[in-house]
């Protein structure tokens, strides 16, 4: 076994990955262009952007064929940070209703 | 371990699924199987940077989130003139395309040097490099257009909120700073394989090591996870 086996894959995946990331980017780009607002907005952005990740990730990282050992240690410790945006949230929405309470809104 | 336990160990098949994670890591001294050693270290430092993205993006959420002045529209503040038509974030639009596209061809000069095929990595690499220094000059001409034409500074600007030039500045100029740092080494890895450097399996300058093309792997993993970056910067802070 030496290093420079590494990954080999056909061309073909990497092509039909690289047009999918193509066209979710338009996609992306189309809820700005046709400003969808609110819930919609905000779902459509994060479906796209999870796609576009995952993609990545998989495929042109080579996720998808390293050994779980070594999948595991990459994924599941950013899991962290939905701990921290949480917390992020809590304390936004805190400083918020704190300005609005001594500024009353126009600082 | 002696000699022979470890040629036992060597010879031993290896377990698939979660047996396997716990064999792996159980495993004393080699827990990436198959995995050169340089490329689970580019993981690690990518887990690390993910964080720091993410403390960044984290930061701008509870930022924009917590200000009682309204945000700046980044639909309207990027939007571009062309020919009397008001486009949208049309150059964040391009430059998300350029990205994509220096992506895939830096995916195929991963697969071009694994068969070997020198001039062809050479030409995608030098492509990749070339790509991303077009996405780093057109960020230059967007710091420019808001920084003279807009008046944005991080202390404030005359759209909104003022913690946005902050977020703005900080967030994009340490991904620019990825993106430079990938293209300097694109150029440097383009070079070592046209002179074949990984064919002949000479030493590296710094590291002394034997070079070959998994190394090409090991770039693209991080001009990848600049990619990565940018679909998140892109989705929370220009679509948001």
């Amino acid at each position: 076994m030496t290093s420079s086996e590494g990954q080999q894959h056909p061309l073909g995946i990497y092509f039909k990955i690289w047009t999918l990331l193509f066209v979710l980017s338009a996609f992306s780009y189309m809820v700005d262009y046709f400003q969808f607002e609110g819930y919609l907005r905000w779902f459509l952005i994060i479906v796209f952007m999870m796609l576009k990740a995952g993609l990545i990730v998989a495929v042109f990282m080579h996720m998808m064929w390293e050994r779980m050992a070594l999948v595991y240690t990459i994924i599941v410790p950013p899991l962290l940070l939905l701990v921290f945006l949480g917390i992020g949230t809590l304390e936004g929405d805190h400083v918020f209703l704190t300005r609005m309470i001594f500024f009353g809104g126009a600082e | 371990m002696t000699q022979s336990a470890q040629a036992a160990m060597a010879g031993a098949p290896l377990l698939d699924g979660t047996p396997g994670v716990i064999a792996d890591w159980s495993s004393d001294q080699s827990a990436f199987k198959k995995t050169p050693w340089g490329k689970v270290m580019m993981w690690i430092f990518l887990l690390s940077d993910t964080f720091i993205f993410s403390c960044f993006l984290i930061a701008y959420g509870t930022v924009r989130m917590s200000t009682t002045i309204p945000w700046p529209n980044p639909s309207e503040v990027f939007a571009l003139n062309i020919g009397g038509n008001h486009v949208p974030l049309l150059l964040i639009a391009i430059m998300t395309f350029v990205l994509i596209t220096s992506s895939g061809t830096m995916a195929l000069a991963v697969n071009f040097g694994y068969r070997k095929n020198r001039m062809v990595t050479f030409w995608l690499l030098l492509a990749t490099a070339l790509l991303g220094a077009t996405f780093v000059g057109m960020q230059a001409f967007e710091w420019t257009k808001l920084i003279v034409d807009e008046g944005v500074r991080p202390w404030g600007n005359p759209m909104g909120a003022p913690q946005f030039g902050a977020i703005f500045f900080m967030v994009t100029g340490f991904h620019g700073t990825h993106v430079s740092i990938g293209v300097i080494f694109l150029f440097i890895m383009a070079f070592k394989v046209l002179r074949g450097k990984m064919d002949r399996e000479e030493p590296g300058f710094m590291t002394g090591r034997k070079q070959d093309y998994g190394m090409i792997e090991i770039m693209g993993l991080y001009w990848h996870f600049v990619d990565l970056v940018w679909v998140f910067i892109f989705a929370v802070f220009y679509l948001w």
